[in-house]
């Protein structure tokens, strides 16, 4: 059976290239890279390599990134980081209602210790309107955190205008890119930004590492404490296979980018059209400013879950923000805060593509698809409702 | 996550579809949380003669709605209101603790449809 991976927003298969940088790193370059002697040296060689070419890949300095354990930590140590170390200046911070749960969370967390945190609503194409960043600035907001693009429906928010806002105003900007870094041209010079989030697994890097960008001069609290690692903020010994493999991802990312992103546009493109030749299935997100690997659909009158596994059986792995995938009864935050009702929210499809799809997968998607969507239509009141 | 039995039944769920003229017709749930069950019977002389079935949900919804459809069939109106959603579960080989809660309710489905059997015959009387 043919099998076809679309969830490359949840992770993306490992390089071989940076298998191999990897395994080179764990055989011959074990030292840590704080000691002294050769063998530390090397590994610190290789630590400040993965630093530039992670820097390079968002045209940041290699001094302004620091290694952590994934997006989630680098969210985390942004959001209690700057909060802390910016409490006499005031208590004040904004994200979004699309966010990840790794700022949302954190967010709702620093209402603990008397931060007052505005959360912005989305239009109906899930992006963060300017404006409403602008009424919801005060002179107590010190942090404003809003993702580059989201995970689900993939639409690019406006950042580069919503930064100069935030700058102008003398406040802290954070965005979580991890969905865009290796899918579109990142800089944090062109955005303006003063920390951006990373994952290394979202671009073909091994799970568990991640980077913050931290812009010289930005104040910054650590999280945990006990070693002068990363500059201080980031103590504990470096993951260096790891960090090994994501520079690698980082420097095959940067070169492979723009013949990939044209790429994956014209296939999103034809899942698209195909997708919404089926009758009642409507796009999730924007039209246009979206990631070029993203597509996200309700297919009206049918669930997501059952959606996926029937997929699964033909050797199709994608993802739904339905609430049973998600572990809670709500469906995905995301699709409700863009007005879209639970029922249309719970037959949700995302299919996110990556450097080894074809066309032929595509083609195969929307030849299968369809079946399955007649099949559970078949079994749905809803459906067999609206037929009369 | 779901029993091979479980994956079956969804894959080739048992008894979907309508009856026409129905003994009986239960529905529970809502899209808001994501599962609707409608059961539909067809009843003589006290014996579920034939049950069908159509829901909106996640794997565990279809399963528990074929198999309950599956127990069911045959037996009298008494025997079947018997039937639990542990009952259903424990037929299916166990569910997901997640899934006991928000999606096994084919139970309460055939309860309602039994009820309003017991109703349509009450008002005949």
């Amino acid at each position: 059976m043919r099998r076809v991976y679309l969830d490359h927003s949840a992770t993306t298969p490992v390089h071989p290239g940076v298998i191999e940088a990897m395994v080179d790193c764990m055989q011959n370059h074990f030292g840590n890279p704080s000691s002294v002697h050769s063998f530390g040296r090397e590994a610190k060689k290789l630590l400040e390599e993965a630093r530039a070419n992670v820097a390079h890949l968002i045209g940041a300095r290699p001094e302004e990134i620091i290694f952590t354990s994934g997006g989630t930590e680098a969210d985390n140590l942004t959001i209690f980081g700057v909060a802390r170390a910016m409490r006499k200046k005031g208590n004040h911070v904004i994200t979004s209602a699309t966010e990840h749960h790794a700022v949302l969370d954190a967010c709702q967390a620093l209402t603990k210790e008397g931060f007052e945190v505005t959360v912005l609503p989305v239009d109906e194409t899930g992006m963060v309107r300017v404006e409403d960043v602008k009424a919801a600035l005060k002179p107590e907001t010190v942090l404003v955190t809003i993702m580059h693009a989201n995970n689900e429906v993939g639409t690019i928010n406006p950042i580069k205008e919503i930064t100069q806002l935030v700058k102008a105003h003398g406040a802290i900007m954070h965005t979580d890119a991890v969905q865009t870094v290796g899918k579109i041209p990142v800089d944090v010079n062109d955005l303006g930004v003063d920390l951006m989030s990373l994952s290394s697994h979202k671009i073909y890097g091994p799970k568990g590492v991640g980077a913050l960008y931290i812009r010289k001069g930005t104040k910054l609290f650590p999280l945990s404490h006990g070693g002068g690692q990363e500059r201080k903020r980031r103590p504990g010994t470096e993951n260096l296979p790891g960090i090994v493999g994501f520079g690698k991802a980082a420097e095959i990312m940067a070169r492979e980018l723009p013949e990939e992103m044209g790429r994956m546009g014209r296939l999103r493109q034809r899942l698209i059209e195909g997708l919404l030749a089926i009758p009642e299935v409507q796009l999730n997100g924007h039209p246009t400013e979206r990631i070029p690997i993203n597509v996200n659909v309700s297919i009206k009158y049918i669930e997501g879950e059952s959606l996926l596994l029937m997929l699964d059986m033909k050797g199709i792995a994608a993802s739904s923000g339905s609430a049973c995938t998600s572990g809670s009864l709500d469906p995905s935050h995301v699709l409700l805060a863009m007005g879209i009702c639970h029922e249309v929210a719970h037959g949700s499809l995302r299919l996110t593509l990556g450097r080894d799809n074809t066309e032929e997968d595509i083609e195969y998607v929307l030849d299968v698809l369809p079946q399955i969507v007649e099949r559970l239509r078949a079994m749905s009141p809803l459906y067999a409702n609206k037929e009369g | 996550m779901y029993t091979d039995k479980v994956m079956d039944h969804f894959m080739n769920p048992r008894n979907v579809g309508e009856i026409d003229n129905a003994s009986g017709v239960g529905e529970v749930g809502n899209a808001s949380c994501g599962d609707i069950m409608r059961i539909y019977l067809d009843v003589e002389d006290n014996i579920i003669k034939d049950v069908k079935f159509k829901t909106f949900g996640c794997g565990a919804a279809i399963a528990t709605s074929s198999m309950a459809t599956e127990l069911i069939k045959g037996k009298t109106i008494d025997e079947a209101l018997e039937l639990t959603n542990k009952a259903v579960a424990d037929a299916l080989g166990g569910l997901p603790p997640q899934k006991m809660h928000c999606s096994n309710l084919a139970a309460d489905a055939l309860h309602k449809a039994i009820a309003d059997y017991k109703a349509k015959q009450d008002a005949k009387k």
